[in-house]
């Protein structure tokens, strides 16, 4: 239904010629523009519900019960629906850790919730199809377990900046809010994200519609295709100092993929941009030392790598 | 009657102030609106989450931006 309503805007509205660049463009653009909006609105609003059960106040009470491995699981898993920014990052990171919960369990979780979020599974949904969005989320996982419990076990807590286990954290009441009041925060949430990532989503889906129209199929190919073994790592060394977020990498990842880049290279672009940020790693050296802010982001590159190409020798 | 705003100093910070601002406006209230972005300051309230409005020492809200009318009723609440 969606595609006929962009059929008939550029082929009957606008009279472009079928086939021609610019109707293709414009075409492909209009659809999933409207496409990307209606998923986000739903997804964000249900997200937002979730969410309100899960405040990070009451995540690290919950969290510091949770021991080696199993805390690791549920830090990754909470961090799905724990709202984050990475001005947040420092607060939970000092909460976490002054409520007693170990420096690995953590990590998980400051891996997982910028990496997997609702915005990124919503526009993969809408660009890629489901399986890889599910593929996306579980592998963000994995990465945040994983990395976690490697930095667990390499006991790096004196890397962390003294302060930080000298803070005192407040005592809070938690109030339960009413279901209405719940709604009502969601759907502000709601309006809040989709003020925020709108500009990025028509830029990106632009940038993406304009390379499915009008770069070559073989240049790509040629670049980042099959061909060269190295475009994984080099894909990740991109992304680090992009900083950008889910909403406009997206787009432009799904046009390269239509242009022949494996989708494993462009997974891991993805996860390189939203996970490893220059201005995360800024933000996070208050807290951590230089050596651990080092470890934490290579081991989280090493990971995002070794998913690429797990990807690239599965999905063909 | 003493409004702090708390948070390091994000886009949803300084929408939340100015919310909190143009509210007080519109009530023509009176009050001492401050900003924290101190991290040892926001931690001894207790939240994680920012932004987060305190009004004379009670934590109104956290982890996100309040609507105008929410601001009313804490105001007059405390007024």
């Amino acid at each position: 239904m969606l595609k006929s309503f962009a059929d008939i805007v550029v082929y009957r509205w606008l009279k472009l010629q079928h086939g021609a660049h610019l109707a293709d463009a414009l075409n492909f653009y209009i659809y999933d523009i409207i496409k990307i909006f209606l998923l986000l609105t739903t997804i964000i609003f249900v997200v937002a519900i979730i969410r309100s059960f899960f405040p990070p106040e009451r995540t690290r009470k919950y969290l510091n019960k949770k021991r080696s491995w199993i805390g690791n699981i549920f830090a990754a898993l909470l961090g799905i629906v724990t709202p984050f920014c990475t001005c947040s990052a420092i607060p939970f990171f000092i909460g976490f850790l002054e409520s007693g919960m170990p420096l690995g369990v953590t990590m998980s979780f400051l891996i997982s919730s910028p990496v997997v979020n609702e915005v990124a599974l919503i526009m993969l949904w809408g660009l890629f199809g489901w399986q890889i969005a599910l593929l996306y989320i579980g592998s963000g996982v994995v990465i945040a377990i994983v990395a976690g419990i490697i930095i667990g076990a390499m006991k790096l807590e004196r890397y962390v900046e003294s302060y930080v286990f000298e803070m005192k954290l407040g005592k809070l009441e938690l109030s339960q809010p009413t279901f209405k009041q719940r709604l009502i925060d969601a759907w502000e949430y709601t309006k809040q994200i989709l003020k925020k990532v709108s500009p990025w989503v028509l830029a990106g889906v632009g940038v993406g519609a304009f390379i499915h129209g009008y770069v070559p199929v073989g240049l790509l190919v040629k670049i980042a295709g099959r061909g060269n073994p190295f475009a994984v790592p080099i894909a990740v060394l991109v992304g680090v100092p992009l900083y950008s977020n889910a909403a406009g990498t997206i787009p432009i990842v799904q046009a390269l993929t239509a242009k022949g880049v494996p989708i494993g290279t462009a997974l891991a672009l993805m996860m390189a941009v939203t996970g490893l940020s220059m201005p995360e790693a800024i933000i996070l050296r208050k807290v951590m030392k230089p050596k651990l802010l080092g470890i934490f982001f290579g081991i989280v590159a090493l990971a995002i790598i070794l998913v690429g190409y797990l990807f690239n020798a599965v999905i063909r | 009657m003493v409004i702090k705003v708390l948070g390091a100093g994000c886009s949803r910070c300084h929408e939340t102030e100015r919310r909190v601002m143009n509210t007080l406006v519109q009530m023509g209230v009176a009050a001492d609106v401050q900003r924290v972005t101190d991290i040892k300051e926001i931690m001894s309230v207790g939240v994680l989450g920012t932004p987060a409005i305190v009004i004379n020492d009670k934590v109104k809200c956290f982890g996100r931006i309040p609507t105008t009318e929410e601001i009313k009723k804490w105001v007059s609440e405390e007024k």
